[in-house]
């Protein structure tokens, strides 16, 4: 199936892209001890394809430069050098039709769900239309009866489904996550991991996600790279083609997962 | 049963709390004229206050008052809030507006708007204008600041969702800039409304004929020190209730998801 694909421009080419920036903190920063007005390197020369409908993770140590990667595809800024096309066009700005997630709280905490949610359905135009939608999308991630909450009135799982549903209701082409559940507790986790794997199945999108939970990658990841710390640079990219729900234990994973550690510099999977 | 009584008593002592300052402080009061040791001319007992208000009251003088007071108040508060509101989301947002007027109003704000009175009074003669003028002043400076620094403490994220899903500019502005901003906005609103307050009673002492401030002064010149007191306590009592209502726009959801925020 993917051998028609494979001659075609991929849909997101990531091409040599170089962040720098001058340090502009007077207080040296402590793992690296940049000094003021030094240019740092965060990220170094940097390509990467990405195929329609991929489930792409972008794993790294913390400070690599993920989220500014994952910031510069999506538009939010801008590269010293290289470029981003997503189906052919240069990114310069965020657009609609690729819709981020950020790492903390998104949701307008003055606003009920269900105005949040019309945010996200704002290119929905028939008001009864939109309404059945919002009813729709919450009732899939597990909201129903909580239209008229407030964010604070949620737990932080159901605030992140919440944000998650705003996204998809917009029907993204590419959607970007920034470690969405990194704040959350293991279960709840574990549990919007599956969920996310359902909506990737469910909807014709691609999917970037950034996390530093390598077993999170490989467990739910079409393509995982990895990159290693400052000035990053891409380590490893990997295709991983087992079917879902995988054993991350098996001998395939166990020896990427053990590759990975290596690549970081962590000697041990432990 | 007895429990019941409890609950009921321990309702009724809570609610007594706020008033045993104020009982205590008007107990000491009347002590204090009881034993002579100040004169009735220089302190009026709250028996006689009590009774000058009451006269002030059937009078219709109060009423008057306190209209005028109000009526230039609020002219004064809406005028600094329908310009000072826009000036500061313009000023949060746009960050060469901020740079070039900051200086300017961090400049203005600590004169005290007593200190425009000779120039207000040429500027405007006498009469309302110059007292709606001076109160103006004193709400404007910092509505703008509150205003400001509401937009520019929301959060980048907040910004980033809205460009990300594609809201207009006007879209941004009445979602969620304004909303953002709204807690400190309100907060501003609340304490220049003390201010405006605080400031009309001095106002009113030079310009006008009419008011709280008049009234007090008047009530000087012609040695009632029972009307004087009477005044402030009706300054007090009006201030206070200002406070209530402004506390009461504070706990609205739009304004009180900040301090539920985790």
């Amino acid at each position: 199936m993917e051998a028609v694909n494979s001659e075609e421009v991929a849909m997101i080419q990531i091409e040599g892209i170089t962040k720098q920036y001058r340090e502009r903190r007077t207080i040296p920063r402590t793992p690296d001890h940049t000094k003021f007005n030094e240019t740092v390197t965060v990220l170094d020369d940097i390509t990467i394809s990405i195929e329609k409908g991929t489930f792409f993770c972008l794993v790294g140590p913390s400070g690599c430069g993920k989220s500014t990667l994952l910031r510069i595809i999506a538009g939010f800024d801008s590269p010293t050098r290289g470029r981003v096309t997503i189906d052919g066009m240069e990114i310069t700005s965020p657009s609609p039709e690729h819709i981020f997630v950020f790492q903390e709280d998104g949701l307008y905490p003055w606003l009920t769900v269900h105005e949040n949610m019309e945010i996200g359905a704002k290119r929905i135009e028939d008001p009864v239309n939109r309404a059945t939608a919002i009813e729709e999308y919450l009732e899939m991630v597990g909201l129903a009866g909580f239209e008229s909450h407030y964010p604070h009135q949620l737990s932080g799982g159901m605030r992140r489904r919440a944000e998650v549903a705003r996204a998809l209701i917009a029907s993204p082409k590419v959607l970007f996550m920034d470690e969405p559940f990194g704040a959350l507790d293991f279960a709840t986790r574990l549990q919007m991991r599956e969920e996310m794997l359902n909506a990737h199945a469910m909807f014709p999108m691609t999917i970037l996600f950034i996390t530093h939970d390598i077993d999170e990658a490989l467990q739910i990841g079409d393509q995982v790279v990895v990159l290693g710390s400052r000035p990053s640079k891409v380590k490893m990219d990997i295709k991983l083609h087992q079917p879902h729900p995988r054993d991350i234990a098996s001998p395939e994973l166990a020896e990427l997962r053990r590759e990975i550690y290596y690549q970081l510099g962590l000697h041990t999977a432990l | 049963m007895k429990r019941q009584f409890q609950k009921i008593n321990r309702k009724a002592s809570m609610f007594m709390e706020p008033f045993w300052a104020i009982i205590i402080m008007v107990l000491l009061w009347q002590a204090v004229v009881w034993t002579g040791a100040i004169p009735a001319y220089s302190l009026p007992s709250p028996a006689a206050v009590a009774q000058g208000l009451w006269e002030l009251t059937s009078s219709g003088r109060l009423f008057k008052s306190v209209v005028a007071s109000l009526f230039r108040v609020t002219w004064g508060y809406y005028l600094a809030a329908l310009t000072a509101i826009p000036l500061g989301l313009v000023m949060g947002t746009i960050p060469v507006v901020r740079r070039t007027l900051n200086p300017l109003i961090q400049f203005l704000r600590p004169i005290s708007p007593l200190a425009w009175i000779p120039l207000a009074l040429i500027w405007f003669g006498i009469g309302d204008p110059p007292a709606i003028f001076l109160i103006f002043l004193s709400c404007f400076f910092p509505m703008t600041l509150f205003t400001m620094s509401g937009v520019a403490s929301i959060r980048p994220t907040f910004i980033r969702v809205a460009e990300n899903f594609g809201l207009s500019r006007r879209e941004k502005y009445l979602r969620i800039i304004l909303p953002a901003a709204l807690p400190e906005i309100v907060t501003g609103l609340r304490v220049t409304l003390g201010t405006a307050w605080l400031v009309i009673v001095a106002a009113e002492m030079i310009a006008v004929k009419s008011g709280l401030g008049f009234l007090i002064l008047d009530a000087r010149n012609s040695l009632r020190m029972d009307y004087v007191v009477a005044g402030m306590v009706v300054i007090g009592l009006i201030g206070l209730l200002l406070d209530l209502l402004m506390q009461r726009m504070e706990r609205l959801p739009a304004v009180i998801w900040k301090r539920l925020e985790r």
